[in-house]
């Protein structure tokens, strides 16, 4: 048997800068996962049904324009509605250092400002699929 | 084994997640998907399953976003669940894989009764995974009825999925070749119905003369030797506001009859499954085989190949006590 980690990457909401989503979607792949990219301008709901019939491991959210704390929560609440219970949220965009921690009480497993190293998010997702 | 019969239940009753799980474990050989398989294969074999293939952004995955909401609008006999399969490359060198389709398959985001999944290749050539036709099967047990499968963008000999698909669509887009590229043997010829998409380009009408030219000029190769006369239409359409593709949606239904009605569907059926049976003797052949292989006289053959004193095809019938 051979398992593949599977990662949704999705940008909710209104904001159009998708650059950040699209590095960290092409270096998972070369990190040797599958990686579902859905674009722009999604929902909450439209997220939470690509992770459910993908299957996915982990969701990665990509957020700039300061609505997080509405739809992260949303997501996870639905996935968890959905019975996916045990799939990584991660959190990557401008998210104050006063929300890191609410978010991460939230559910959200890991926040990545910018100028992080994708190595980081890559260990982040081998360690969380151990 | 009555864990097994509960998974099958729900993929049976619809249960989105238990068939979302059921794909994953068919993708990665785990859990005990086969026997899981084997439940509800007596479920199975009344979808029809449709095939698009083409060259890399000729706008397949644009035209099967359209095509999905055309056919359920005109689905009112039959149920309205329609599932998609969409096929992408994995990187040969780190198996990993940019999955995409979704992108262009908005319409369906929130839809309940779509069900669409992204593949990765996984290292297979023909244009479609392994597994994809086990996928296919899980899905249709499932309810899903029509099946679209959206290949890898496919170059010339990408023809695996002529051998899964009922009904095969071939996209072309404008400006890729002249009317030899059109002569050549391989993906053109597994088409039964044949689109020119991005046909408000200019360059389309050509393209769609050429193409015209190339049917009107040779047999239909494919139906003829399954003892058919299906006439392979060529469709213009520009998927980018979905043009056309009620026009694509009826040339479906006009094959999926022809099919029931000439005996062709069962052709077909029996043609995949004679293809899975073999696949999978072939495989469990070779793994009964392997457990009882002499693992030291194997090595010793593989030095001997290794320092060209007997060829590998010698090697073999030594193996094989020949």
């Amino acid at each position: 048997m051979t398992k593949k980690i599977r990662v949704l990457i999705a940008k909710p909401g209104l904001d159009g800068h998708d650059r950040g989503a699209k590095v960290i979607a092409r270096a998972l792949r070369d990190a040797g996962m599958e990686v579902i990219y859905t674009g722009l301008r999604q929902t909450p709901e439209m997220i939470s049904a690509a992770a459910l019939q993908e299957d996915v491991d982990a969701v990665g959210l990509s957020i700039l324009s300061g609505a997080h704390m509405t739809l992260v929560p949303r997501v996870i609440d639905l996935l968890k509605e959905n019975g996916q219970d045990d799939v990584m949220v991660f959190v990557g965009g401008i998210i104050p250092a006063e929300d890191v921690e609410k978010l991460k009480a939230k559910g959200v497993r890991a926040v990545f400002g910018p100028g992080t190293a994708t190595a980081e998010v890559i260990d982040a997702l081998w360690e969380a699929a151990a | 084994m009555s864990e097994l019969n509960t998974i099958a239940a729900r993929v049976r009753s619809g249960d989105r997640l238990a068939l979302a799980r059921l794909i994953t474990d068919i993708e990665n050989g785990g859990g005990d998907y086969q026997h899981i398989l084997d439940l509800l294969y007596p479920d199975t074999g009344s979808a029809h399953i449709i095939g698009v293939t083409g060259a890399p952004g000729s706008g397949k995955s644009t035209l099967v976003n359209c095509l999905a909401r055309e056919l359920k609008q005109g689905k009112s006999e039959r149920a309205a669940k329609i599932g998609i399969i969409a096929v992408d490359p994995s990187s040969p060198f780190t198996g990993g894989a940019l999955l995409g389709d979704r992108v262009r398959m908005q319409f369906h985001a929130n839809d309940p009764e779509i069900f669409i999944r992204s593949m990765a290749s996984r290292g297979a050539l023909g244009g479609i995974a392994n597994a994809t036709d086990n996928v296919a099967m899980a899905m249709d047990a499932a309810g899903y009825d029509p099946i679209l499968i959206e290949t890898v963008g496919a170059g010339q000999s990408e023809v695996e999925i002529a051998s899964l698909a009922h009904t095969t669509i071939v996209v072309e887009a404008p400006g890729l070749g002249d009317d030899v590229q059109a002569a050549k043997a391989g993906l053109l010829e597994i088409a039964d119905i044949l689109v020119v998409n991005k046909a408000e380009k200019p360059a389309a009408e050509t393209t769609a003369a050429v193409l015209m030219r190339m049917l009107t000029l040779g047999e239909e190769v494919k139906g003829k030797r399954m003892g058919l006369n299906w006439q392979v239409p060529l469709v213009k359409t520009s998927a980018i506001d979905c043009g056309g593709v009620d026009e694509l949606a009826a040339h479906i239904r006009a094959h999926y009859q022809f099919l029931h009605q000439s005996g062709a569907w069962d052709k077909c059926d029996l043609m995949r499954l004679s293809k899975r049976v073999n696949h999978l003797l072939r495989e469990s052949l070779f793994a009964d085989w392997q457990n009882q292989l002499d693992q030291q006289s194997y090595n010793d053959l593989m030095v001997q190949v290794m320092h060209h004193q007997i060829s590998p095809h010698q090697a073999v019938q030594k193996l094989l006590n020949r």
